[in-house]
């Protein structure tokens, strides 16, 4: 039984030592070359801390296989690892790094963020040689439910939230993977997800837990498609796990009408409902592959449910999300109660898969991991994902949609009243709404205000939210309408300017 | 160029298309804009722009869009 990513790393090492473990658009890392470099991060790290264990530690990230040795040093170090996009606002940043509590961080080959100058940066990629049996001591004494990583997420109150994940729920994940969908040391993952988005994690730990490789696909490929298609085939990847996002951007460029991947065995998507008009295009241009549909936030580590598909679906029809993998249970809960069948509850998920809480959020995290209602007998907790699914008569679970003001766009999770409390922070204007456009899918924001300036708005949100987040439509109005209780009149914008 | 200019400020109100000229190269589009764009740029000007014509060449700014726009206009 594995305790830690590290023993994964060694394992792997051991039996594929030569073979390309990670690679990107220009490097590639076997797997002894991976564990070298993870070493010297490890190292850098436990002298940089004093050796003390527990901690946060910001990676810069890159589309680089370098993240994916800073990953591994940060956890044999017997830290855990925060993987941050430079690119984000600095703003952003720094309310990461405050939640982190970080006073050093391991840089990928990035330019370090103005928000970073108090703390120690690590380059990655000048560490000098280190003493592998001296981390492998370090690492024997990581339990499996230690922390491994912190990925930040959308925060309704303005703030992201830091989910915390243990060596056990990835360890667990990745077993899980293996009994369901059989990869294995021919398996080449084509990653697309970026290493701060938990999808990535899918990628990284299945590679290693199978001695497989994995090629890191640069997010510029995505917008020449074409080239992203012949790039699949050079490196011959034949699994994708991606977000549902990407497989729409492919169909509605009409991607497969003009070029095929020719090595794909199995096509994996989640993060948001795919339309099932997107899965038959896929389906129809790739007749052997196999498709998977994935459910389940950050919290659970990844996915609690599957469903291999096993047939076409009309274009009105929901893909299901399918059934639990074997460590996880689903509750459909409503006030508490578990719902009679064919009734729509809040999905929550118990198990092993469960992450340890939001990164120094202790309100938070009681909020959301609670004591499972059905249990009285002895603690077991259970995560409130928000979701609203219905169980149907052949024991699929079917997303029904969010019970709150959250959102899936780009694959992204996003709180809408984040992107609120940004605009509404600003001195000029009086009042905000933001809603969503699920059929154009696009983000619309109202502000009201004395004068129209939809530059200085787009200008003061571009400095706040990360490029995902910002609205795709600004529309300024002199009163935004209220209801007869003073609230703002959410059903009528939407009425008057989406539908 | 302007009613160009127009749809693509219409599309991703962040961009100063006027200005960049890296819009592939540098990836201030996102993959979601480009989606919007083509779909715009097919229905305002009545072509069919296909996955052969996504290219940095014809994508990195508003001047080699408008050529690409011209040229499908044309076939």
């Amino acid at each position: 039984m594995l305790n830690s990513v590290w023993e994964l790393l060694k394992r792997a090492c051991e039996r594929y030592a030569d073979k390309t473990a990670i690679s990107d658009a220009q490097t590639s890392l076997t797997y002894s070359e991976l564990l070298d470099a993870a070493c010297r991060v490890a190292s850098a790290v436990h002298n940089a801390l004093d050796g003390a264990r527990g901690q946060a530690v910001p990676v810069l990230i890159g589309r680089n296989a370098l993240s994916t040795a800073a990953f591994f040093g940060v956890a044999a170090s017997g830290n855990f690892y925060v993987p941050m996009d430079p690119s984000l606002p600095d703003k952003r940043l720094s309310d990461m790094l405050a939640v982190t509590g970080a006073r050093l961080c391991v840089n990928a080959g990035q330019a370090v963020p103005a928000s970073f100058a108090g703390l120690t940066v690590l380059d990655a990629d000048l560490l000098p040689p280190a003493d592998m049996t001296a981390v492998d001591g370090m690492a024997s004494a990581i339990l499996d439910v230690d922390p491994l990583y912190c990925i930040f997420t959308s925060g309704s109150t303005g703030t992201p939230k830091g989910v915390l994940v243990s060596h056990r729920s990835v360890l667990q994940m990745t077993r899980q993977f293996s009994e369901a969908f059989g990869f294995d040391d021919t398996t080449v993952f084509g990653n697309q997800a970026p290493f701060d988005f938990d999808v990535s994690v899918k990628d990284i730990y299945n590679t290693l837990y199978h001695g497989g490789s994995m090629h890191i696909l640069d997010k510029k490929l995505f917008l020449t498609p074409k080239k992203l298609i012949e790039t699949l085939d050079e490196r011959r990847v034949n699994t994708l796990i991606w977000a549902a996002s990407a497989m729409k951007i492919l169909t509605s460029l009409k991607t497969f009408e003009s070029v095929l991947p020719h090595h794909l065995r199995q096509v994996m998507f989640s993060g948001e409902a795919l339309p099932a008009k997107v899965l038959t295009d896929w389906q129809n241009h790739l007749p052997g592959v196999r498709f998977v549909n994935l459910y389940g936030p950050t919290e659970i580590t990844c996915n609690c449910t599957y469903y291999i598909i096993d047939r076409s679906f009309s274009p009105e029809e929901h893909i299901p999300i399918g059934r639990p993998f074997s460590n996880t249970g689903i509750l459909l809960l409503r006030a508490g109660k578990p719902v009679k069948p064919g009734e729509i509850g809040e999905i929550c998920v118990r198990g092993t898969c469960l992450a340890l809480g939001y990164l120094n959020a202790p309100e938070l995290t009681e909020r959301a991991f609670c004591q499972n209602p059905l249990v009285a007998t002895h603690p077991e907790r259970i995560y409130r994902t928000g979701d609203l699914g219905r169980m149907e008569a052949d024991g699929n679970l079917r997303f029904i949609g969010r019970a709150d003001t959250q959102i899936k766009h780009m694959g992204h999770r996003i709180e809408l009243p984040e992107i609120e409390l940004s605009c509404g922070a600003l001195p000029w204007v009086d009042a905000c709404c933001c809603l969503y456009d699920g059929v154009r899918e696009r983000i619309v924001l109202f502000y009201q205000s004395k004068t129209r300036d939809d530059k200085a708005l787009i200008d003061c949100m571009k400095a706040a939210l990360p490029s995902y987040m910002l609205p795709n439509r600004y529309i300024w109005l002199e009163k935004i309408p209220e209801t007869r209780t003073g609230k703002l009149d959410r059903v009528l914008l939407r009425e008057q300017y989406i539908l | 160029m302007d009613e160009l200019l127009d749809i693509l400020s219409e599309c991703c109100p962040d961009i100063d298309f006027e200005v960049e000229n890296t819009l592939i190269d540098d990836g201030i589009l996102s993959s979601i804009d480009l989606v919007t764009i083509v779909g715009e740029l097919n229905d305002a000007y009545d072509i069919s722009i296909s996955v052969d014509d996504l290219t940095s060449e014809n994508f990195n700014s508003a001047e080699s869009i408008l050529d690409l726009v011209l040229r499908l206009r044309d076939e």
